[in-house]
């Protein structure tokens, strides 16, 4: 019988694959002929980084040579394109012409998706895909170009390590707020930021790109806020589309790739698919063990044995960047049906989360220790049960799998003298246990105070209380402590002072080095993280919306029925003709159905539909209204009554400092709502003695009150101090603002605050100590330039977060 | 007969990340979810509690807490969390290659 003629068209991993497994199986069953487009055969496309970054030269990643192919007697036709495929003759038409085929298979992989930016096919921007793209790279680099590189998934990172290693500076552009956020959670996604950070790679997370621009050649990209970012060479790898064209023409069965079923036949029983430009059970393969896969059973098909099939599994994924240790498997995004077990060591930058489900272990990410990745990797897929005793040192790894769990107490006890428990202070076990001795300790404070062991980053917190129940028995008592929410151990003081201390400056930042249990909080701390960052860090902080309560991400109070009540800024009350007009012409436009005053003289406008939130606020913001935040853990309102311009009782002019307070506080954030209000007398007509911050105006000069309420408690204020100078009452209750927003714990009011810390120490702090006030007064004044923009007009007409007020539109 | 459609929706990035869209389907409004780890689901837009819109709602893990009343609702499995009870309809969605989100509706 003649031999049979195969046919391959593309010569890539999963082709070199097939050959290799075919020619172990049957090396006469098949006169093999081989198209490829790139003028090659095999070479080891993964390890494509390397060669870029110089650690490896491309000789090195061939592995099949011209040497190969002739022992083998495959006809090469590289360099060569298929231009069609005729199935009724079962020829496949080359560019130098036609080559008769029994079976075809098509392994035409994938093609790079190149956004179509203006500007995209200037000479200078590349994509990053095969040898070709690398070649052209490195022949671009010249230390201290500049490269921008779109796109910060695996490729992208890969191709932006290679270049900075070249001498290159690199930018890399980013539309999702984590890098690889695809295979990575946010966590890991911060410490793989912050190690490519200090590797000179400038990483822009959140940023949409809109040009690249240049004159015949590439000179930068510019993002859509307008920054602009020379570059001499502009990497695309924003993902890679199935290369289906020769089949799709063909008229093959095409989805988003060639569709097969189990043993890689495509819907003509002639012809074959592997690699990436297949689609199987609508998935899609990019990583090279399913392709390998493939491969194998394709070649097993087509020497007669048509028993195995392709089952769609798991993949995992390393990253190529040499000292970034970094692996993910499985499914690992969370559920309630999911549990996580997560383990955080800040200081050697580790993070390992493990997900599992009915108990078994179904996702993992490891980052900066992945040596048990593989192990991790194999539970998945085997989906073996973890038995409890098992499960308790999974994430420790194969090593100690199936160890005896230590109880806190028995770890400590065996840990030698000289073991260090506190790595920021380097403290050993021996060395608090002599101080407990030597001073007597019985509490934290005192370990902390004597030895500094847990005074930085406080997560031996856990050690230090666990050596003083081994020390003192029952005579320690663990201190009972309010955390912050289930997702840490940690009380809203600690994590305020760690954000300060650690330099802390986002979110996922505060998760990882403050050993967050869970991966993204939840609805209680967020919120709160969120406040403490915008407290601590003004001007550098960037506000995260997706961690606020509704109120505050649209700047309005959301009602029962899902509408919005919106109520402007009226300075100290106070309001005008014009005002009224414009408020009155809002209403009948919109259709406004309730209009009422509120407790602190506003007027609130209810029932407005989402939607039109934003051209409510564009005419209120036409006739010079702001938000009137009524909406906001922030400053709401300056209550006043008319004061000595009208009263005939009147003291002071309490509307005019109202007013002052308020256009010198608003949009400030707190940790709870705020109220103020300024009386011209005794008589108290403006209810000041029960606000939050409060200003009795008398003949002599302004009694300064504060820590009233009048809610689910009615709390008369007291008195913190008097002054003669109206300048002096705005200092002093600026003073107290501050010191508020430093120190209140999250969802605390002023007075809580107060009764927590003790009036003594804040008369202390603002009264006693001038300088202290002087400075708490010009942190607020600092912070204050970055929070008086009105959130109103940002919305109206500044096109802030466009996608709230507008629901999805179904294209007809 | 009941027949069912794949709708284009949005593109993913048209959903923030932590966050969701609304889009009316006949008489229902049905909030889209893309969550932290990049899975996007899909629920009818109204607690079983009191009705409130959970589009608005913090995002976390594939929880939503509701802006009315903080009734945590499972993304994947529509149902309340913890000591509550109440379930909302989930749809099935996916993200297909072109970054597109795609949401299977039934009529009929």
């Amino acid at each position: 019988m003649a031999q049979q003629k195969l046919v391959i068209i593309g010569a890539g991993m999963a082709a070199g694959r097939l050959l290799e497994h075919l020619f172990k199986v049957d090396p006469a069953a098949y006169e093999v002929t081989l198209f490829n487009a790139e003028p090659r055969g095999t070479y080891n496309r993964i390890m494509l980084s390397p060669v870029l970054s110089g650690e490896k030269s491309y000789g090195e990643i061939v592995t099949h040579d011209d040497a190969w192919y002739a022992e083998n007697k495959v006809a090469c036709r590289f360099g060569e394109r298929v231009v069609d495929i005729d199935r009724d003759r079962k020829v496949v038409i080359g560019e130098k012409g036609e080559v008769a085929y029994d079976r075809l298979v098509i392994a035409t992989g994938s093609n790079p998706f190149i956004i179509p930016l203006p500007g995209h096919d200037l000479p200078g921007v590349l994509a990053y895909r095969d040898a070709d793209d690398t070649d052209a790279m490195i022949a671009a680099c010249e230390p201290g170009a500049r490269a921008v590189v779109i796109g910060g998934g695996l490729l992208g990172l890969e191709a932006a390590a290679g270049l900075r290693l070249r001498g290159m500076d690199v930018t890399v552009l980013h539309l999702a707020p984590t890098l690889m956020e695809r295979q990575l959670d946010p966590s890991a996604g911060y410490l793989l930021e912050k190690e490519l950070s200090t590797r000179g790679i400038d990483i822009r997370t959140g940023v949409n790109s809109k040009e690249i621009f240049g004159d015949g050649k590439v000179e930068g990209v510019r993002l859509d806020d307008g920054t602009e970012i020379p570059a001499s060479l502009v990497v695309m790898a924003v993902g890679i589309r199935p290369n289906v064209a020769v089949g799709k023409q063909a008229g093959l069965d095409v989805g988003r790739g060639i569709k097969v079923d189990a043993r890689m036949q495509t819907s003509d029983p002639a012809i074959s698919s592997i690699g990436e430009c297949v689609e199987f059970e609508g998935n899609c393969y990019g990583l090279v063990a399913p392709l390998f896969e493939q491969a194998k059973i394709c070649a097993q098909a087509l020497t007669g044995d048509t028993e195995p099939a392709f089952i769609h599994t798991e993949t995992a994924t390393k990253l190529k960047v040499t000292g970034v240790d970094l692996y993910s498997a499985g499914d690992f995004a969370d559920g309630e049906d999911r549990d996580e077990v997560v383990f955080r060591d800040p200081a050697r930058g580790i993070y390992k989360r493990l997900v599992l489900k009915d108990g078994c272990l179904i996702g993992a990410v490891l980052y900066g220790e992945t040596s048990d990745g593989a192990w991790f990797f194999d539970k998945i897929k085997t989906g073996e049960p973890i038995a409890d005793d098992e499960r308790a040192t999974l994430i420790f790894g194969q090593s100690y799998a199936g160890g005896t769990p230590l109880d806190p107490m028995a770890a400590v006890a065996a840990l030698p003298d000289e073991a260090e428990i506190c790595g920021c202070n380097g403290v050993s076990k021996g060395q608090i246990l002599t101080a407990i001795d030597e001073n007597g300790l019985a509490d934290l404070e005192g370990v902390r105070a004597c030895t500094k062991a847990s005074s930085s980053c406080g997560t031996c917190t856990g050690l230090v209380e666990s050596l003083l129940a081994y020390k003192l028995g029952d005579a320690f008592v663990a201190p009972a402590k309010k955390t912050v929410c289930g997702c840490t151990d940690l009380g809203h003081d600690d994590v305020r002072r760690l954000i300060l201390s650690q330099e802390l400056k986002s979110i996922p930042a505060v998760m990882q080095e403050l050993g967050w249990k869970t991966s993204c909080g939840c609805a209680k701390c967020r919120p709160a993280l969120n406040y403490y960052l915008l407290a601590a860090w003004p001007g550098e902080y960037t506000d995260d919306g997706q961690s606020r309560f509704i109120n505050e991400r649209v700047h309005a109070n959301i009602q029962k029925d899902g509408t919005y009540s919106v109520v402007p800024r009226a300075w100290g009350g106070v309001t005008s003709a014009d005002e009224l007009r414009a408020i009155a012409d809002v209403v009948d436009k919109f259709k406004i159905p309730t209009v009422k005053y509120t407790g602190g003289q506003r007027i609130d406008m209810l029932g407005v539909k989402k939607e039109d939130l934003p051209a409510v606020w564009a005419d209120l913001n036409a006739a010079g209204m702001v938000s009137g935040h009524a909406y906001g853990k922030s400053l709401r309102t300056v209550k006043t009554c008319v004061g000595s311009d009208w009263c005939r009782v009147g003291t002071q002019d309490s509307t005019g400092l109202g007013i002052k307070l308020e256009k010198l506080m608003w949009g400030s954030w707190t940790p709870h709502k705020v109220k103020l209000a300024v009386s011209g007398c005794p008589r108290n007509c403006a209810e000041a003695t029960c606000k939050d911050i409060g200003v009795v105006c008398v003949d002599s000069g302004y009694e300064i009150h504060f820590a009233g309420a009048a809610g689910m408690e009615v709390r008369a204020t007291d008195l913190l101090t008097k002054v003669t100078t109206e300048d002096e009452a705005i200092e002093m209750c600026t003073a107290i603002l501050q010191l508020y927003r430093e120190r209140g714990f999250y969802l605390e009011r002023i007075y809580k605050w107060s009764a927590r810390v003790g009036i003594d120490k804040v008369r202390e702090q603002i009264v006693e100590d001038a300088e202290n006030r002087a400075a708490l007064v010009e942190r607020f004044r600092y912070s204050q330039q970055f929070s008086q923009s009105d959130p109103w007009a940002e919305r109206a007409t500044g096109g802030t977060d466009a996608h709230e007020f507008q629901p999805l539109e179904l294209a007809k | 007969m009941t027949t069912e459609t794949w709708i284009d929706l949005c593109g993913l990035a048209d959903i923030p990340l932590r966050g969701a869209r609304r889009v009316k389907l006949d008489e229902d409004e049905i909030a889209i979810f893309r969550t932290a780890s990049n899975t996007i689901y899909a629920i009818n837009n109204r607690c079983p509690h009191k009705g409130g819109p959970l589009s608005e709602g913090i995002v976390h893990d594939t929880g939503v807490t509701c802006p009315l009343h903080a009734l945590i609702i499972d993304l994947e499995t529509g149902q309340a969390r913890g000591a509550d009870t109440g379930c909302v309809r989930t749809y099935p969605v996916e993200v297909r290659e072109n970054q597109r989100v795609f949401l299977k509706a039934s009529a009929g």
